[in-house]
């Protein structure tokens, strides 16, 4: 691990302008996946900023009748909410899917949505990737591609997102809350928060320098039926081949957000209009500009079949 | 980089080693002299202290010191155990103001004023937890190098299931969890045991915990 300088943020707003000031700081939380990263010397930061002691980490309702998940409440804490679980049933069932109950207890819900990829090569130090070392090429798209992405890719890279909570989100519509180094405010949809890789990347979300997630908000409830489905080569404590977050009505209609296969949480609002007709002509328009490898083409059909299953179990319900 | 020589920044507990004199207030010198830094603008000292097992314990730590290292390096404590480093194995367990977590994924500095339970302060040799006489009573180990991360785990893990917490196999979230083979499994499977004594660790969880389901 590289050497870097420590402190504890007692403030928001200074902790995202000293965020911005300092070369090569970053905010730590959870630090599940930043540590891991750090003993890698995939993430080489030269100041981190412990933003533990700030006070982010209460669930309340908001005014619409929603929810505001203060950015360091804890996996394990937002799971076991009971408004949660019986209103967003769909988060808390993501989040249980996800990572181990060690894990869960100190990963945060910011640092959840602002985890890298597990993309095996940008784990391994000794291959090109443009995701770690921009420019140096793209060994996943010509290697061991299986767990990798299938729609959303570039010719630059394929890795895909790896969170389970994510999903859900999607599905649900939140809006991330933020301050930035100049104190100012604002709430970004989480459609719009993670960038495709393009050419760049390595530039993963909208967030500017020093930008700092204090909240997540969930619309008012949606009712129906939430199911989250995982594909994946383990039972237990192993990320998704294909996740399925899905709030589906009983008149047909629903939500459908697709994990393991993009560089973000996949989903096309328009081809929730098909949902009605089952699952293949939904995720036949879903993943219309699917570009898989051989290796991973099997998701495509893995997709559907798993939005299926996730159709069923909502009828038996 | 905030200029090392400005109060208000010391004021906040913040240690700069932006230049060599700012070092020699923060680290020993034998330290100092002993160990040649990648570079002198971060050599590092940083205060910290924590209870560990009902003892303060106060340190000046490297900040890239994690938690399972201080409790192994500086405080002796080598029960808790370096597996993977990386939070796949759970060997690491320790239990964190009474929550399980992984010690190798957390800097140590990031523990002021907390309270460690490791698995030296579980039990003694004399009078045993009774998760650990229930291991030793089921065999639930073969080489015992997992087992300290096991034992931490499942004594946090009857704790999660009594507070109802639900897990991935919880059949319905409305519902308080019930203690079921299936959801200890589930609930143990950040600690991996490479030798396989998975079904007498789900017995030996089941005898602690009261219950024979």
């Amino acid at each position: 691990m590289r050497a870097f300088t420590y402190e504890r943020a007692t403030s928001a707003r200074e902790a995202a302008a000293k965020a911005q000031e300092t070369p090569g700081a970053k905010f730590i939380a959870g630090g599940t996946n930043l540590l891991d990263l750090m003993k890698l010397e995939i993430e080489t930061p030269r100041h981190l900023i412990d933003v533990n002691g700030l006070e982010f980490d209460k669930i309340e309702k908001t005014k619409d009748g929603g929810l505001r998940i203060g950015a360091l409440v804890r996996n394990t804490a937002l799971a076991a909410d009971m408004r949660v679980r019986r209103d967003y049933g769909v988060l808390s069932r993501a989040l249980l899917a996800g990572a181990s109950g060690q894990l869960r207890n100190k990963a945060t819900t910011a640092g959840n949505l602002l985890q890298r990829t597990r993309c095996p090569y940008f784990y391994d130090t000794n291959q090109p990737c443009n995701k770690r070392s921009p420019g140096s090429g793209c060994a996943a798209i010509v290697g061991f591609s299986r767990q990798l992405g299938v729609i959303g890719v570039s010719e630059t890279c394929i890795a895909t997102n790896p969170s389970d909570m994510a999903v859900a989100m999607r599905a649900l519509d939140a809006e991330v809350e933020t301050i930035d180094a100049g104190g100012r405010t604002r709430k970004i949809p989480i459609a719009d928060f993670y960038r495709l890789p393009g050419d760049t990347p390595d530039v993963e979300t909208t967030l500017s320098s020093g930008e700092l997630i204090t909240a997540v908000t969930l619309p008012p409830p949606l009712g129906g039926t939430h199911i989250y489905k995982k594909v994946r080569d383990r039972a237990s404590c192993a990320f998704a081949l294909v996740s399925v977050a899905a709030v589906l009505q009983r008149d047909g209609t629903g939500r459908v957000a697709v994990g393991g296969v993009a560089p973000k949480p996949w989903r096309i609002e328009k081809a929730e209009a098909e949902l009605r007709g089952g699952a293949k002509p939904f995720s036949t328009r879903l993943l219309a500009d699917a570009k898989p490898t051989r290796e991973n083409a099997f998701k495509v059909p893995l997709v559907e079949r798993t939005v299926a299953a996730a159709m069923h179990e909502a009828r038996q319900q | 980089m905030a200029n090392p020589g400005e109060p208000e920044v010391s004021r906040r507990g913040v240690l700069v080693g932006g230049t060599a004199t700012a070092m020699i207030g923060i680290l020993p010198g034998r330290q100092a002299q002993a160990q040649p830094a990648r570079s002198d603008a971060f050599r590092q000292g940083f205060d910290v202290s924590f209870e560990v097992n009902g003892k303060r314990s106060s340190l000046q730590l490297d900040t890239r010191t994690t938690l399972l290292d201080a409790l192994r390096e500086r405080l002796q404590l080598t029960g808790t155990k370096k597996g993977c480093d990386h939070g796949q194995c759970g060997a690491c367990t320790v239990i964190v103001n009474g929550v399980r977590i992984n010690s190798c994924l957390t800097l140590a500095v990031m523990h002021q004023g907390d309270k460690i339970t490791t698995i030296e302060g579980l039990g003694t040799p004399d009078q045993l937890h009774p998760m650990q006489a229930a291991f030793v009573k089921h065999d639930g180990y073969q080489c015992g190098y997992c087992t300290p991360g096991q034992i931490c785990s499942a004594v946090a893990v009857l704790d999660e299931i009594k507070a109802g917490i639900p897990s991935h196999v919880s059949p319905d979230l409305a519902s308080t969890p019930e203690l079921t083979n299936i959801e200890v499994r589930e609930r143990m499977s950040g600690n991996i045991c490479r030798c396989g004594a998975y079904s007498n660790i789900a017995e030996a969880i089941a005898e602690a915990a009261g219950s024979k389901k």
